[in-house]
């Protein structure tokens, strides 16, 4: 497997620079000549998509949803990072491009992460320029707060829907495309397969999930931008149709896949209320701008929380971290609350949640400004537990959030299949162990409006791609063989509904591969994987035919490949002896319980080659250099 | 937090496809817990139709957080049920009684035809924004954020109009089955803002163009839109469109 990241040469500042004069142009009368496959239509794919046909080339357009606007970029709250300094207060590209690879553990690639941070702030100024309603100052400049893992103020937002509104400005973008005939939109397909002909991707195909017709689709490049992984857990925030169809399916294919075990647990989540439960809300890391975190000091205090006195309450965050207090980032929030819930001192009925709250603030602001600032947020705390957030403190635990891991791509943003690009959540490259508040929106803009449209061209413009129709036999296999597992799906004729068994992989997921993970737990787990697997294959029920809208045959084809994903996470978490962000290993920590990295060792992208059912997978490494940024212990105190 | 449960009967809509006629159908489900969400309850319920080998109920949701617009279901009559400013997925069963008998049907619109069940193909929305919903800025072409300043209650009206998150509710309400609420505010959002003037006359024009061409009906002024609207999108944004329409046709400006 070829892991050459295609770094190219140079001081940091000038890589990016540099690269975009080396990389070949296709001229403008040749970009219509080029087709382009874009997989899903959130940040990521929709701005790569509208992009792409802005600079002419033809561009096919899928998501599973009924129309694009839908996918689950459209969820995010908070907010964007961009290293504008608009607020005087010591912002620059450079101090995002640190603050990103600190908090990202040291194991994220050093250049990819400056480009970032570079075009972080061209990403602005284009979604204000499409109309993005971001907050403002009365003078009429725009507003930023601070997120977590972060001294300086940098992140832009719309309320506590960010991503909405970010969203539909390159929804927009992209339906102006559609409209000029540029991009062919195609909603309501389920990507099931990659197309790999002479080891290049030259297609993909699709399900049309209202007809069931399965059909191959030629490109002379694919991009995928289709999201993480976070449901392997079965409960977390993520949509209930986020899946990792489409990247596992590439990697069958021989993408390699990095990082599977860099997980990112969320601090700030409403706990489970019931085993009904079918998926956890976030309430935005932005809340810890004015709420405090705390847990009684006392173990099984069961005072109503107005009933504990201030000094017999522990704001364990601040105590902990104090000069990042209650914006300690992400990995660090959500393993300081397990650690005082396991210690017994967590509140609300399953004991298995902190208080989230926000009485100073009201005292020190008023409620109307914590409404202006978070009403949407409350509301809908409100709306879920009928407890009402103003009165009586939030109740708050970690849930899965997010995925660092995805498939492996070199400074081109290209997989390890030539062809196959990968952008967002999808791919690994930019936050490495742990991802910092706000960073998520900025990557897959990033990567949609300003990476990938250089350097597609640069591929296309190499490339040598002869003539492929889809009747390749390449294409006629690969559609035998989705049309196959769709039948082989619906004629198990079980009895236990797909989402039952889900719920048990996501179980053992979170049980021995979440937050905390250790050597026996893990290898329990893998044992335990396969069974549900085996159980999965014999006893489930897939109801209905193909040839319909069948929500229960999408749903398995889906859950067929968590059951063997989630082994492959476990597998990569193993083989990490070390703690680093996200990736909790008990036996490596330090004596305060901090995460102990092992930079000797581990400091590498672990990238994985399928090798066929049931063979192991074979591990590849990246080494990671550090030129710019000194390695050291990651410290929020 | 105590938890009580619940016995339903929950009358809904089957349809198998476009070209098959519907009816209403009678499902008896027990053991509600009143902190389920509404789309929960019907995990339960279809989990137990698959455990009988029965067929279980088609219904488009995803992230089940009131953001994405996918939920859209008629409950007792109203779009999203009972409970003003919520959608259908965060709408939690606490809103019912034990015994209620509650019906769900799909969003009814010309403009909306039934794929099967509560499932409805909402792609005219999309069209309506296709025809002019936008600013048309290529990437890259663009000046420094700042440098265009927007006063904040000019940004915040913007963002009031710009929370649709085009469920379709509004056409669900509408006697008419008129979209103008879903087009309005889109309309209404990028004239706020000075991002929105240069394309001002040709957006609505081609916008209320499309809309009318989808077989949605014109407003006459029921304002059950707004009402059902689960961001609670002001009914001013049709007064907007309104007077834009006028004001493009009229002024030619």
């Amino acid at each position: 497997m070829d892991l050459n990241a295609k770094i190219p040469d140079g001081p940091i500042e000038a890589k990016w620079d540099r690269h975009r004069f080396e990389l070949k142009l296709v001229n403008p009368a040749n970009k219509r000549k080029y087709n382009v496959i874009v997989v899903g239509t959130g940040l990521a794919g929709a701005s790569a998509a509208a992009t792409l046909s802005e600079l002419g080339y033809h561009v096919d357009c899928f998501c599973f949803q009924d129309s694009p606007r839908r996918a689950h970029s459209i969820a995010a709250q908070g907010g964007i990072n961009a290293a504008k300094n608009y607020q005087n207060d010591g912002d620059s590209v450079y101090r995002l491009f640190y603050d990103t690879v600190k908090g990202g553990d040291f194991r994220a690639r050093e250049a990819n992460v400056y480009r970032l941070a570079q075009v972080s702030v061209n990403i602005i100024d284009q979604c204000v320029a499409q109309g993005v309603p971001f907050a403002r100052e009365y003078g009429g400049t725009l507003s930023n707060r601070s997120f977590g893992g972060a001294q300086v103020s940098r992140t832009f937002y719309a309320r506590g829907q960010t991503g909405q509104q970010l969203l539909l400005g390159a929804y927009q973008a992209l339906e102006r495309q559609i409209a000029s005939g540029g991009v062919k939109m195609y909603p309501r397909h389920d990507m099931l397969d990659l197309v790999v002909i002479d080891g290049v991707a030259r297609g993909i195909v699709t399900r049309n999930m209202v007809t069931g017709e399965v059909r191959g689709w030629v490109a002379d490049a694919v991009v995928l931008a289709t999201g993480g992984y976070g449901n392997v857990f079965y409960l977390s925030t993520n949509a209930k149709g986020s899946n990792v169809t489409a990247t596992y399916r590439a990697h069958k294919r021989g993408a390699g896949f990095a990082n599977p075990c860099f997980t990112q647990i969320h601090p700030t989540c409403i706990p489970v209320s019931g085993d009904y439960q079918s998926k956890l809300t976030l309430m935005s890391e932005s809340l810890r701008n004015d709420g405090r975190v705390w847990v009684p000091k006392k173990k099984g205090d069961a005072r109503s929380p107005d009933q504990i006195p201030d000094e017999e309450r522990d704001y364990y965050l601040e105590r902990r971290y104090p000069s990042f207090g209650n914006l300690a980032p992400r990995d660090i929030a959500s393993r300081a609350a397990k650690v005082v819930c396991d210690e017994g001192r967590g509140v609300g009925p399953s004991k298995m949640s902190v208080y989230l709250d926000f009485a100073d603030a009201i005292r020190r602001l008023g409620q109307k400004v914590i409404a202006d600032r978070y009403g949407n947020l409350f509301e809908m705390y409100e709306r879920i537990t009928g407890e009402n957030p103003y009165q009586t403190p939030m109740r708050i635990f970690p849930a899965v959030h997010y995925t660092m891991g995805g498939l492996w791509v070199d400074y081109n943003l290209m997989s390890t299949i030539p062809g196959l690009h990968v952008l967002g959540e999808a791919n690994f490259s930019d936050h490495g162990a742990n991802r910092l508040g706000a960073s998520a929106l900025m990557q897959g803009l990033a990567d949609g409006y300003f990476i990938i449209p250089y350097t597609i061209g640069h591929y296309l413009a190499s490339a040598k791609l002869p003539k492929v129709t889809p009747e390749h036999p390449a294409f006629t296999k690969s559609i035998d063989e989705v049309k196959a597992m769709s039948k082989r799906l619906l004629g198990v004729g079980g009895k236990v509904p797909v989402d039952e068994l889900h719920r048990e992989l996501g179980l053992v997921m979170w049980d021995y591969c979440g937050m905390a993970r250790n050597e026996a737990g893990l290898k329990k787990a893998l044992g335990l994987i396969p069974q549900i697997r085996e159980r999965f294959w014999r006893e489930v029920a897939v109801p209905g035919s193909n040839e319909e809208l069948n929500p229960w045959l999408e749903k398995a084809h889906r859950v067929a490949d968590f059951l063997e994903f989630g082994e492959l996470m476990c597998v990569d978490a193993l083989s990490r002896n070390e703690s680093c962000g996200g990736h909790f290993r008990e036996e490596f920590q330090t004596p305060d319980g901090e995460a102990q990295r092992d930079d000797a060792n581990y400091s590498y992208a672990a990238v994985w080659e399928y090798t066929g059912p049931g063979s192991a997978p074979r591990l590849h490494k990246e080494p990671l250099e550090f030129k710019n940024v000194k390695l050291a212990t990651r410290s929020y105190v | 937090m105590s938890t009580k449960t619940m016995t339903l009967t929950l009358q809904i809509w089957r349809q198998k496809n476009a070209s098959s006629p519907g009816s209403m159908q009678s499902y008896k489900l027990e053991g509600v817990s009143e902190h389920m969400s509404f789309l929960e309850m019907l995990d339960v319920l279809n989990a137990k139709l698959i455990k009988e080998g029965q067929d279980p109920v088609a219904f488009d949701h995803d992230c089940r957080e009131g953001i994405c617009g996918s939920c859209a279901m008629v409950i007792n009559g109203r779009p999203h049920g009972p409970r003003k400013g919520t959608t259908a997925c965060q709408l939690h069963m606490r809103t019912f009684k034990d015994g209620d008998t509650i019906a769900i049907e799909p969003w009814r619109a010309t403009a909306f035809p039934v794929i099967k069940d509560l499932s409805v193909d909402r792609g005219a929305l999309d069209r309506i924004v296709a025809a002019g919903g936008y600013v048309s800025i290529n990437t890259g072409s663009t000046v420094d954020a700042n440098a265009i300043p927007i006063g904040k209650k000019d940004a915040d009206e913007a963002m009031d109009y710009a929370a649709c998150i085009g469920c379709g509710a509004c056409v669900a309400a509408c006697p008419n089955a008129s979209a103008m609420l879903f087009t309005g505010a889109k309309v209404a959002h990028l004239v706020k803002l000075p991002q929105g003037q240069v394309e001002r006359r040709g957006r609505v024009l081609n916008m209320i163009g499309q809309h009318d061409r989808e077989g949605f009906g014109a407003c006459t002024n029921h304002r059950e839109c707004s009402e059902a609207c689960p961001k609670e999108i002001s009914f001013d944004a049709i007064e907007v469109l309104n007077r834009e329409f006028l004001r493009a046709q009229v002024t030619g400006d």
